[in-house]
């Protein structure tokens, strides 16, 4: 195998890779605060990407440019999804909470992927913008634009994330709510509202992911469950309570599989990242960027 | 200041709490004694707004509390300093402290406020950028009360604050403890260890099964033969 190929695989399977930690650093928020599973957290993506979609195909605004737009709208969603939904499975304790959510948002996952199908058929779209086809070359490897680009924008949603998260008195209220919701709110802090706005923000990120899938790939209504579980193994992978983690490990991930993709051939692509993940939880539970067991 | 009124509480189908009637004047240093199971913890939960009462009231200064989420309770200036610290273990000191001031009321004084508990809790400063969970037991007591206090309080619960404590530390909390009462503050504390809360408070709260069995003075209590039996270790007869 020349080394050269697989510097170019490797290369491509970042990229795509950058999406997987876009979307799993959302679902990972979710889940680290709320304990609630979203496992529609791929159709929400899908919904991210229909919106950049539409905008392009029926206003031309570029897919980049959208994004500005797809993160609100899906923040709204987010919003009324946790209000109409989410807030009945919060008020269960964790255990059943978990389970509730599971099956609550698997429901939902199939309501929105037949709400799409039947709005906008099942055609797969994909964004076409006029400078798709450039690229640099760098070292005889080919990096497209497009492609460049949505890494650093997936990168610049984490990093806003973490400096949210690190720095404002919400993300101060949202990491103290993960770590102890009960002293959380003895300390002042609205758990409710808290709760509220962190869903809302990880709808807001697989809005993101979404926008970036649909400019690299193509958009379809079923295209949430394969998101979902990509993202769940990047969770597993990257352990819980790091978004920074959640995206080396989408990296990792999509890189793994590229590199797979070059020796065994695509049929066994789907395969890797499971692999990988049951290697992860037998030998280091925690995830690789995880706490450990307090 | 603060009335608690016929007050029942449940979890599930276990009561914990049966009918408990008592009050506290600003200024007061109150506390509430009995054996473990006597539902000290479940009573405080229910005045921060983390239990729903099943029956009863509670009034902070003429605001009715259980109806209130936490919160709001934090907001009206009654915070809780809960059983085991609970601390944000993985944040610094600080963080800890500024998420104490999360309360609009209290968010806009919390540069003053840091420097009042810093005076209170020295150690605190010298510790700020130091990971809350890798502080000591005695340590991380005083940041969670520290944290209380960037709430701003107008009174301070504390659930038994010299749990798993050594001595000399629970002396150190207690001081603290009378010193911001002189302050100003009013101060209720949950407690086992009996003694030493019976010399510290003005007035006590016996709690034994869910209901309040005796209370009086804190020198009163302290001079009581079932309360030295029961609660001070003294005078028991061999049998």
């Amino acid at each position: 195998m020349n080394p050269q190929a697989v510097a170019q695989s490797v290369v491509f399977g970042l990229f795509v890779g950058g999406n997987y930690g876009v979307a799993a650093a959302g679902l990972s928020l979710v889940f680290g605060v709320l304990r609630v599973l979203n496992v529609a957290h791929g159709e929400l993506l899908m919904l991210g990407g229909y919106v950049s979609f539409w905008l392009f195909t029926l206003a031309g605004v570029d897919p980049f440019v959208s994004v500005l737009i797809s993160a609100p709208v899906l923040l709204l969603v987010g919003f009324a999804l946790h209000r109409g939904l989410f807030v009945y499975v919060e008020r269960l304790e964790e255990e059943t909470r978990i389970k509730n959510s599971l099956l609550v948002s698997f429901g939902l996952g199939l309501v929105l992927q037949n709400l799409a199908q039947w709005a906008w058929t099942a055609d797969e779209r994909s964004v076409n913008t006029t400078y798709a086809g450039g690229s640099a070359m760098v070292f005889g490897l080919v990096f497209p634009y497009t492609r460049l680009a949505s890494l650093a924008i997936g990168c610049l949603a984490i990093v806003c994330l973490d400096q949210v998260l690190r720095r404002t008195y919400l993300g101060k209220a949202i990491r103290a709510t993960a770590e102890d919701w009960r002293a959380a709110a003895l300390a002042g802090i609205d758990i409710r509202r808290t709760y509220l706005l962190t869903f809302g923000i990880g709808a807001a990120l697989a809005g993101v992911a979404g926008s970036l899938v649909s400019i690299g790939s193509t958009v379809a209504p079923t295209l949430g469950a394969a998101w979902t579980l990509k993202a769940l193994v990047v969770i597993v992978l990257a352990g819980m309570g790091s978004i920074f983690g959640a995206f080396i490990a989408g990296l990792l991930l999509g890189a793994a599989e590229a590199i797979s993709t070059l020796f065994f051939g695509s049929t066994y692509r789907e395969v890797v990242g499971l692999v990988l993940f049951l290697v992860v939880l037998l030998i280091r539970p925690q995830g690789l960027f995880g706490r450990g067991p307090r | 200041m603060l009335t608690v009124q016929g007050l029942a509480a449940d979890y599930g189908d276990v009561r914990a709490v049966w009918d408990v009637s008592l009050e506290v004047d600003a200024g007061e240093i109150v506390a509430l004694i009995g054996p473990n199971g006597a539902g000290k913890t479940t009573l405080m939960h229910c005045i921060a707004g983390l239990h729903r009462p099943s029956a009863g009231s509670i009034d902070f200064d003429g605001v009715a509390l259980h109806t209130l989420a936490p919160h709001q309770i934090v907001e009206r200036g009654l915070v809780l300093v809960p059983e085991g610290r609970h601390i944000f273990a993985s944040m610094r000191v600080l963080e800890n402290l500024e998420i104490g001031a999360y309360s609009a009321r209290a968010r806009r004084a919390r540069h003053a406020t840091l420097r009042w508990v810093y005076e209170i809790f020295p150690l605190l400063k010298e510790r700020r950028d130091q990971v809350a969970g890798t502080l000591s037991g005695g340590q991380q007591q005083m940041l969670a009360i520290g944290r209380a206090l960037m709430g701003l309080p107008k009174i301070l619960l504390l659930d038994e604050p010299s749990l798993g404590l050594a001595p000399l530390i629970v002396r150190d909390i207690f001081a603290v403890l009378r010193s911001i009462n002189a302050q100003g503050l009013t101060v209720v504390l949950v407690e086992q260890n009996a003694r030493q809360a019976l010399h510290l408070a003005n007035r006590a709260f016996i709690l034994e099964q869910g209901r309040v069995v005796g209370q009086g003075s804190g020198a009163a209590l302290l001079a009581d033969v079932s309360v030295q039996r029961a609660y001070l270790g003294l005078a028991v007869e061999a049998g």
